[in-house]
């Protein structure tokens, strides 16, 4: 079984289609990464499969039930799958500890202590341990979007789907990010991420899908994708990333 | 330049010289506000004083012996302005926060609920709040109907609720929609419902934003709790009143207006500091 299928999806807005005839899927354990131009479908197609956007057409399977049928609750779906974002988009009201329990709480059930003792827990594994009281207009952005990832991973999703999650930050900061999505793919966490990162795509993605007009126009391993290209577009994708340095 | 981190650090002739100056402007700015300042309180005094009838409105307006006279009932009447305030000021902020939830919400089964708050708050932020008290004071007990309390101090607070209702419920309204949609979609992506979003993430952050001008409608409404007197309810203003006719100096009306200003201040100063204190954590982290 897979953990998520997706099958012939199609989304528009108005007249401009987004995405058009897509086909993915993403076994237990395994770690895609989108690539591709932005306004390529990245984060529509993102959006769509945590249901915060609606599918024109196509079914989408998550761990074999299908979550795009009429009166599926849209609540039941998003708990079960981590999503993070450019803009970490935490809390501002609530500290650390409050933005990384709020769902464990109110959604999941956990008593006040149960959630908290996991927080710290998780907190603790990525040296955040210090912060669990603080608001996170104090932390920089790396460790706010740490503590995003870890507010979308602690009741252990089915599925995580990181949107761009370093497109904010400087280098350094993505070093921090980017070292902790490593350590939830050797935990096994089953992820499907948009990025401009190539470096960090050739070390975590067991395979690399281009994305073009709302389609995958080609897909293969780290190696293939990003040595041997075959399509023009992604030859020339490649090549305005290797200008701007970012290969 | 380059300066050896082991010495002791010792501020160039260029900063002594840019200190001087900037001190030497502020002494400046300081003469020129304190000159001005006597400058127009002379004009003021003398404008007021040489004016033909300052002597017959100083007797009537400001009498200390009329003030002392009737101080003592005035304060009994303000105890009534208190308690309508208080009651008053936690309806408003109940409603105002019900009114304000049924105009943002969008769901389906709420579209009622949504226009009649939308209705409500057209109609009485519009309303001049004297007219509100004439109608529902004079005209609810018109009516005649018998388990409806004639009382004039209850129409009177009932009034005030009416109207505040409708302006407390935009200013919340405002703080709703003000709060950055990505916090609404970053909520429901976790899994919490609409209305657990509403709760937890939303409304704990509008009201946060909305504090200051929140506390400004509350300040109004304590002034505003002055107009019941005109439904007869025996408060500050009213004994005020009761005492004027009987001497025909006006002196109480200010004592009355003296006891309301400093009722509203301390709001007011806590307003104003809210305020200054929301500012300077927004500059100092500006991301929010």
């Amino acid at each position: 079984m897979k953990a998520l299928e997706l099958l012939n999806i199609r989304k528009s807005y108005g007249d401009d289609l987004v995405i058009s005839d897509l086909n993915l899927s993403l076994d237990k354990h395994q770690v895609k990464v989108l690539i591709g131009a932005s306004g390529s479908g990245k984060s529509t197609l993102l959006r769509c499969i945590n249901l915060l956007e609606e599918i024109d057409d196509g079914q989408i399977f998550l761990a074999g039930e299908d979550i795009s049928e009429f009166g599926v609750s849209p609540d039941l779906v998003r708990a079960s799958i981590g999503s993070v974002f450019q803009a970490f988009n935490l809390f501002p009201h609530l500290t650390v500890l409050q933005n990384i329990t709020l769902a464990p709480r109110l959604v999941h059930g956990f008593s006040k202590e149960e959630a908290e003792n996991e927080a710290q827990h998780l907190l603790a594994r990525f040296g955040l341990s210090d912060k669990a009281n603080q608001y996170p207009d104090l932390l920089s952005g790396g460790q706010q979007q740490r503590v995003a990832i870890l507010r979308a991973i602690i009741c252990k999703p089915k599925l995580l789907l990181l949107d761009e999650v370093t497109s904010a930050l400087d280098p350094v900061l993505i070093a921090e990010v980017l070292a902790l999505i490593s350590e939830l793919k050797n935990d096994g966490m089953t992820m499907l991420i948009a990025t401009h990162e190539m470096g960090f795509a050739r070390k975590v993605a067991d395979e690399v899908l281009f994305l073009k007009n709302g389609e995958v126009l080609e897909s293969g391993t780290p190696a293939q994708m990003l040595e041997d290209p075959q399509h023009l577009a992604l030859k020339n994708f490649l090549f305005a990333l290797e200008q701007a340095g970012r290969l | 330049m380059a300066v050896s981190p082991h010495e002791p650090y010792q501020a160039s002739p260029l900063r002594l010289q840019r200190e001087a100056s900037r001190a030497q402007a502020s002494r400046r700015s300081t003469a020129i506000a304190l000159v001005s300042t006597f400058a127009v309180g002379a004009v003021v005094v003398l404008v007021v004083t040489g004016a033909k009838g300052f002597q017959l409105v100083r007797q009537s307006f400001f009498s200390w012996h009329y003030a002392v006279h009737s101080f003592p009932s005035v304060l009994s009447g303000i105890w009534l302005n208190l308690r309508v305030m208080l009651v008053a000021e936690i309806f408003v902020l109940i409603f105002g926060l019900l009114l304000a939830l049924a105009r943002t919400s969008k769901s389906p089964v709420l579209y009622p609920a949504r226009l009649f708050a939308t209705i409500y708050t057209d109609i009485f932020r519009g309303l001049p709040l004297l007219l509100v008290l004439l109608l529902v004071g004079f005209g609810i007990p018109g009516l005649q109907i018998s388990w409806i309390p004639n009382s004039a101090v209850l129409l009177g607070t009932v009034s005030l609720i009416l109207t505040y209702s409708a302006y407390v419920a935009e200013v919340i309204r405002a703080g709703i929609e003000a709060v950055n949609p990505a916090q609404r979609m970053a909520a429901r992506a976790l899994g919490l419902t609409q209305a657990q979003t509403q709760r937890h993430v939303v409304l704990p952050q509008a009201l946060r934003k909305v504090t200051p001008p929140l506390l400004n409608d509350l300040v109004s409404l304590q002034k505003d709790s002055g107009l019941i007197s005109v439904l007869g309810a025996i408060d500050a203003i009213r004994a005020a009143g009761i005492e004027t006719a009987q001497s025909f100096n006006f002196t109480p009306y200010l004592v009355a207006g003296a006891i309301f200003v400093a009722l509203t201040i301390p709001l007011t100063r806590f307003t104003d500091w809210l305020t200054r204190k929301q500012d300077r954590a927004r500059q100092q982290q500006g991301r929010w």
